[in-house]
């Protein structure tokens, strides 16, 4: 963004708008919003388009394939415009502020999440230098909305799926946090720039690949513990559409509805990026000195993939396992890796 | 009380993560190897096994006459009670009685397929053809007429049936 807003200035000019100086800052502020918005909302219709198909596929059937063409691949923008054109319901009952403001919240915490991310070496809003600590105390914004939503919607579905989310988000957080600290350790920076950077020279070079592989096992866990934090299958039990309908957003409809739905999706691209990005070696290729925003786009997408595999093929866990999977299994596991990759850095 | 035993566990399988593998590696088997099962029903006709018990139709003479004798053995041996039928002299040298009305209600038949196998002069069928589909009541009353014009639900040469020839059946 700091280059945009110094590149800004000649282009105003080129163009022969006069822009006052102080201006120029929230300008280029306000395109990077819009890219953005724009990427999140595109690459979620997308998902959402990949995954019916996939799941189509990966359950011998077709998926979509009317809309667009042969491979159904407009569906998305018609589910778009349906749920744009649908009626917008409140509940009679419904705590209506708070019903209003959840979905917002959770685009919300995904939206900013994306300022720190690192598509490639320039590719990126803002490099902070506490990026993934900013991104992670961003990401827990969407859980609020989800209990808020379950709450305000005054239904009892809504309300077990919050109360869920919450439990859920409890046994979560705390290794998802945790497996991020051995990489921390070792490129000692909080800055995603500079974590990925230091990656650079070839796929031996990633962090999931260094022995003794206590960051290969913190991925396998950040990963697990990311796909509970997106309410993804097998940990989708705030939603369980088996058991609670829709779970914590069962009351909503319309682009409200649609707000959770693209939260989501473009939530799954938000953690396999953070994922190729903290071990995955980010934007740099297989080889040595191979870099470029679609080497971390492939990855990317690589992860994007194992979660939709992930989801059509395990069934949903209960609450006291996902509790159980976080407390006594990951936590354990992911502070050894803590443990002896500082170990290491002492020496 | 019945005690259901849990089935013990190995230690892979309490590790979970490669039996997890397991069921990855089924899914992918299925997107990639299989192919898909969905038929695509109104855009590629479902194609139907050659004894389908369809729509029905009253088989023609050549003259374009139904083969039917009015002899209601159809109607009796009927279970549900949908053919209904009214005999009549047709004063015609060869044929001593013809079905002035005879109606099916479709809405009302099972497709068993009795009264095909209770005609004697084999002169109604159930064809392949099952797109019968309407919103209005009265198109599932199957008159004589429409039954005759269900021929072309079958092919050409299947049109009037092999097993008698029409001398065979005057006779009768």
């Amino acid at each position: 963004m700091s280059e945009l807003a110094a590149v800004l200035p000649g282009v105003l000019e080129k163009a022969g708008w006069s822009v006052p100086g102080g201006l120029v800052p929230v300008l280029a502020m306000f395109i990077c919003a819009s890219i953005v918005a724009a990427a999140m909302g595109l690459s979620a219709a997308v998902l959402v388009w990949a995954e019916r198909k996939l799941a189509g596929h990966f359950q011998c059937r077709l998926g979509p394939v009317y809309v667009g063409g042969k491979f159904g691949w407009l569906q998305s923008i018609a589910d778009g415009i349906k749920l744009l054109l649908k009626e917008d319901i409140i509940p009679a009952d419904a705590d209506r502020p708070l019903f209003r403001l959840a979905p917002y919240l959770v685009v919300l915490g995904v939206f900013l999440a994306f300022i720190a991310f690192p598509v490639s070496e320039k590719l990126m809003v803002a490099d902070l230098n506490i990026g993934i600590f900013f991104i992670l105390a961003v990401l827990t914004l969407e859980v609020f909305g989800v209990i808020l939503a379950g709450w305000a919607s005054n239904n009892k579905w809504a309300l077990l799926g919050a109360m869920r989310a919450a439990a859920q988000m409890v046994s979560y957080e705390i290794p998802m946090g945790l497996a991020i600290l051995p990489v921390v350790v070792e490129a000692q920076s909080l800055s995603l720039k500079s974590i990925v950077a230091a990656q650079s020279g070839g796929m031996l070079r990633w962090y999931v690949f260094q022995p003794p592989f206590f960051m290969g096992v913190s991925f396998l866990i950040f990963f697990l513990a990311g796909l509970a934090s997106l309410k993804r299958a097998p940990f989708d039990l705030p939603e369980a559409e088996s058991e609670l309908t829709a779970g914590f957003h069962t009351e909503y409809s319309g682009m409200r509805f649609s707000f959770f739905f693209m939260a989501e999706y473009a939530g799954m691209i938000l953690v396999s990026g953070l994922a190729a990005a903290l071990y995955l070696g980010g934007w740099h290729g297989i080889l040595p000195g191979q870099s470029g925003a679609m080497w971390f786009l492939l990855k990317t997408a690589f992860l994007v993939f194992v979660m939709i595999w992930l989801r059509w093929t395990l069934p949903r866990l209960r609450i006291d396992q996902v509790v159980y999977v976080g407390w006594k299994v990951l936590t354990p596991f992911v502070l050894a890796c803590v443990l002896g990759q500082a170990l290491m850095a002492y020496k | 009380m019945i005690g259901i035993k849990k089935p013990e566990q190995t230690l892979m399988q309490k590790i979970y993560l490669p039996e997890i593998l397991r069921g990855l590696a089924i899914t992918i088997r299925h997107m990639l190897r299989q192919k898909p099962v969905t038929c695509e029903y109104p855009e590629k006709p479902h194609v139907v096994p050659p004894n389908f018990r369809g729509l029905h139709r009253l088989i023609q003479r050549p003259g374009g006459r139904e083969r039917c004798v009015a002899c209601e053995l159809c109607l009796t041996a009927c279970p549900a009670n949908c053919i209904s039928m009214v005999a009549a002299d047709p004063n015609d040298p060869n044929v001593e009685k013809y079905p002035l009305r005879y109606e099916i209600d479709v809405l009302r038949c099972i497709y068993c397929g009795f009264c095909e196998e209770a005609c004697p002069c084999d002169a109604i069928e159930l064809t392949p053809h099952y797109e019968m589909a309407s919103s209005r009541r009265e198109d599932f009353i199957f008159t004589k007429d429409r039954l005759l014009d269900n021929n072309r639900y079958v092919p050409e040469g299947e049109r009037v049936s092999k097993v008698r020839t029409n001398e065979t059946y005057l006779r009768i």
